[in-house]
């Protein structure tokens, strides 16, 4: 058994001092008290570069980007200013406790703002699981010189040494004379210091907040109806609208009919929005819209209007055709995208070869919250209130539409009600924005459930084939993964024709195990729809290929599954397959490396914690999976039980290592949300396509997991000292093949493709 | 267009609109009580639900002449200040995630322990089969009921 040595990995928790202070300033606090601006930027992982290092700690300067602000009143109330976008993983709760903690600010008097689309916030993409890993480390940096501040403003009040002056739970006590001074009534003094050059940071044993229980901050509004999201905007004047987009990617409206649409009641005004370009990209469809002084009336007239559209080249995309000729296109060598050892040569000379393949289909997002957006577009300005994961690219491509400067686009982020990555993509917004200038007024654009399944940004269609070569002892010597699907990359650039080795990156590429032979190939996929992120990416697909593979050589070779798989993975090692020194998903590959015993860790966990080899009645199995991925490693058990062919799912445990867990009520929550989002795409989830028209068209043929079908979670949090990871997909992955392989368990079936029917052959 | 008289959160209101426009397009863009959420516009995923007199119904396709000379209560009007025991539990067990759905689920809810103040988990299933859920928020929105109908609240699953 041969492996890397793993390295002592980074102690990014120790209570070290933290001297570099220059991407913290302060700033002038409107209603005075003290304001702090951090630099967060994504990418920016500590350098401050020269331009930013000579800022003066107090003089605005154009160049500094915070995108985290701290404001501590002189009333003793503080705004923390949080720039990501709340779709439900708890960020705007959790990102502000880590601040508090650290300051030693009382959670309860604190209140998040959330900040507009705006560059001079650092970057605000919310996707890829990375709020809390790649803040984390920053914001504890702001809270505690916050703290440090007040300490310091609170010892020259006194005429006594900042050392003896602690901050506490929104005062600053000195400790030998026990006199304390609470945090608002130091504001005004702390905000005129200058910011210090080091402070230290809390051990993990002095947190109040990080790693414990912690309300979520939007609860209450949530749970009165008090929320707001996109479609919930009201302005004075604003109408409603709703759209007729061509049931094909790439067409067009040739010519329309507003009559009928017109004589709606309510109806005010029929709008024609120019045809998208190709590559669709992020820019809107075009097409026809109904303006109304409802949104009712405004689906009314869409359904009246009558459009004749030219449909392009799309029109022939068959998803059943297309799924056929991914399946040639796996059987044939492609382009190798990682390649050890001679895996033809393993084949050749193996004691047995075993192949499978694998088809996932299109999967639509289907949040809750369909796109939904409010834009006032007006001589002056514009100004655009939307759910959107990413809000300055889309205030970018409004500006680009207008033709005019970015700063005259003010764009408001609401609360996103689901979004799974659908809304990293503003083509909802520029729609709005479009017909708001037009028509001259506020609009409140809101698309159906059926413009939402059926003019998605869709989880690509897959085919996978997978082949290993196995020993004598059934030991795996060679495996050959090819996979085809559309790139997201086709979306935005023509003549894409398969997979980017980034694709393959998330989950083929990056398969854990310890065989000398291996290959893993892209194979031509070119798209005929808009390809887009789904919660987890790709990871899904080829999480599904890996982990039902993996069960498939154990029965095989005649081992316990879990067994099996801890011998794939093989002995603790890091596995490096990056070029550069960043991985994948962003993170240092140096201090985050890809370590394979902590995947076997999860294994273990989540087997045990399940009780995996208990017995079981006849009709029930258990199957087991595990991934990597955003940094995070994950190990699933499903209980399922297969009664006159109706497939029940009983239990799943999922076993997370992410690292250190800030938020641990919100972890939980994510990787319960992933088991049933997992499950969803597991037992439903199926967009099809004939003539290059999606043939679903709302929950009742496109179903997403009822509570019914809801089985018993149970989320096991591995301890670990490690930085933290992401958490907002890395559950979802291993909850098919674990479902696939219990079913194999339970009957003797396997399951190859997705969703799940056990009628199939 | 046609004058419709119905009780919203305990007030008379007299609206001005086509007999058959959905209560939730009458209640969202007419009255402007944006706290019922459009989800489907088929009665398939929940998020509409409101209460007419006294029963859970989508209102995304329920005509507001069905409501005429009625009492409806929505989320807005369910507590004054977010205290009704199923608004407590969703906090206290930190039910929300994108929060998009809990206005349909919270009513929803409403109605079930109206009638049944002890329901049992099938029971609870049966009744919220209703509401859809994305963010996958299941398991404690069985458990929150339980807490608002003063049961016993049952651990969110096992945890190392």
């Amino acid at each position: 058994m041969t492996g890397v040595p793993v390295p002592p990995l980074a102690a990014g928790l120790a209570a070290n001092a933290v001297t570099r202070r220059a991407f913290i300033r302060t700033t002038a606090a409107a209603g005075g008290g003290l304001m702090l601006g951090v630099s967060t930027a994504w990418g920016d992982r500590g350098d401050v570069g020269p331009a930013l290092a000579e800022v003066s700690s107090v003089a605005p300067e154009a160049s500094f980007s915070p995108n985290v602000f701290v404001h501590l009143h002189t009333s003793g109330e503080v705004e923390i200013v949080v720039a990501r976008s709340e779709m439900g993983q708890g960020v705007r709760t959790t990102l502000s406790a880590v601040i508090a903690d650290e300051m030693e600010a009382d959670l309860s008097r604190v209140s998040v703002v959330q900040a507009p689309g705006d560059p001079a916030f650092g970057d605000q993409n919310t996707g890829g699981s990375q709020s809390v890993r790649n803040h984390f480390q920053r914001l504890r940096e702001a809270g505690a010189v916050a703290r440090r501040m007040l300490e310091q403003a609170a010892a020259d009040e006194w005429g006594v040494p900042a050392q003896e002056c602690a901050g506490r739970n929104h005062e600053v006590r000195h400790e030998p004379t026990g006199r304390v001074l609470g945090y608002g009534d130091l504001a005004e003094a702390a905000g005129n210091l200058a910011v210090p050059e080091d402070v230290a940071l809390k051990t993990p044993d002095e947190f109040r907040y990080i790693g414990r229980p912690i309300d979520g901050v939007d609860n209450l509004d949530m749970t009165t109806g008090a929320a707001v999201y996109g479609a919930d905007v009201r302005l004075p004047g604003m109408v409603y609208a709703a759209v007729a987009r061509c049931p094909v990617v790439g067409g067009s409206a040739r010519s329309y009919q507003p009559e009928e649409a017109l004589a709606v009641p309510g109806v005010i005004q029929v709008v024609e929005l120019p045809a998208g370009p190709t590559p669709p990209g992020f820019a809107a469809l075009g097409g026809v819209a109904v303006v109304a002084e409802n949104t009712w009336a405004a689906f009314e007239g869409r359904d009246a209007l009558r459009v004749d559209w030219e449909y392009g080249p799309n029109e022939t995309h068959n998803s059943a055709s297309y799924r056929d000729e991914l399946q040639e296109a796996v059987r044939a060598p492609g382009r190798a995208a990682r390649s050890e050892g001679d895996v033809d040569a393993a084949l050749g000379a193996a004691a047995q070869t075993h192949s499978a393949e694998y088809y996932v289909p299109y999967l639509g997002h289907a949040s809750m919250e369909p796109p939904a957006c409010v834009a006032s577009v007006t001589a002056e300005g514009c100004e655009i209130w939307a759910p959107v994961q990413d809000p300055q690219t889309a205030r970018n491509l409004a500006a680009e539409m207008l033709e005019r400067p970015e700063e005259s686009v003010t764009f408001h982020v609401t609360l996103l009600g689901g979004a799974f990555g659908r809304k990293s993509k503003p083509d909802f917004v520029l729609e709005a924005v479009s017909i708001s200038q037009q028509i001259g007024r506020p609009v409140n654009l809101t698309w159906t459930r059926e413009d939402d399944l059926r003019h998605d940004f869709y989880h690509a269609l897959s085919v996978q084939r997978i082949e290993a070569a196995l020993d004598g002892s059934g030991r795996a010597t060679g495996w050959l993964h090819r996979t085809a699907f559309p790139s997201i990359s086709a979306t935005f650039e023509a003549n894409v024709d398969r997979p980017s080795d980034g694709e393959l990156g998330l989950g083929c590429t990056t398969v854990p195990f310890d065989i000398l032979n291996l290959r893993c190939e892209a194979c031509p996929a070119p798209a005929h729809t808009r390809i887009g992120w789904l919660r987890s990416v790709s990871n899904i697909h080829h999480g599904f290929a890996v982990g039902a593979f993996a069960d498939e050589l154990a029965a095989l070779a005649g081992r316990d599954p879990k067994e099996y798989l801890l011998e794939l993975i093989g002995p603790r090692r890091v596995i490096d397959i990056w070029e550069e020194d960043e991985n994948a998903y962003g993170a240092d590959k140096n201090t985050l490396p890809y370590d394979t015993g902590r995947l076997s860790r999860v294994v273990d966990v989540v087997a045990r914690e399940a009780g995996w080899g208990r017995p079981l009645p006849t009709g029930r199995g258990l199957g087991i999976a595990a991934h990597y991925c955003f940094v995070t490693y994950v190990g699933t058990v499903a209980e399922v039980s297969v009664t006159d062919g109706a497939l029940t799912v009983h239990r799943i445990d999922t076993a997370v290592d992410c690292g250190l867990v800030v938020n641990p009520d919100r972890v939980r929550a994510q990787l319960e949300g992933a088991v049933v989002f997992g499950l969803s795409l597991a037992l439903h989830g199926d967009i099809t396509m004939k003539d290059g028209r999606v043939e679903q068209r709302n929950f009742h043929d496109y179903p997403i997991l009822r509570i019914r079908e809801a089985p018993e979670i149970h989320v096991h949090i591995v301890e670990s000292d490690e930085p933290p990871t992401g958490v907002g997909e890395p559950g979802v992955p291993p909850v098919a093949p674990a479902v696939a392989n219990a079913v194999f368990a339970a009957t003797g079936q396997r399951i190859r493709e997705l969703p799940i029917d056990l009628t199939a052959t | 267009m046609a004058k419709v008289t119905v009780t919203i959160n305990g007030e008379r209101r007299n609206v001005d609109v086509p007999p058959e426009m959905p209560i939730l397009w009458v209640l969202r863009d007419v009255l402007g009580l944006t706290g019922a959420k459009f989800g489907c516009g088929m009665a398939l995923c929940g998020s509409c639900t409101v209460l007419l007199d006294g029963e859970a119904i989508r209102s995304c396709v329920k005509p507001i002449s069905s409501a005429a000379g009625k009492a409806l209560v929505t989320i807005e009007g369910l507590s004054e200040d977010g205290s009704h025991p199923l608004q407590v539990a969703w906090r206290e067990l930190n039910v929300p995630q994108c929060g998009y759905c809990k206005p349909g689920q919270i009513m929803n809810a409403a109605a079930l322990l109206a009638r049944n103040p002890s329901p049992t988990d099938a029971e609870i299933d049966e009744a919220q089969q209703a509401n859809l859920c994305r963010c996958g928020t299941y398991p404690r929105i069985r458990e929150a009921i339980r807490m608002a109908a003063g049961q016993a609240a049952v651990s969110r699953g096992g945890g190392s």
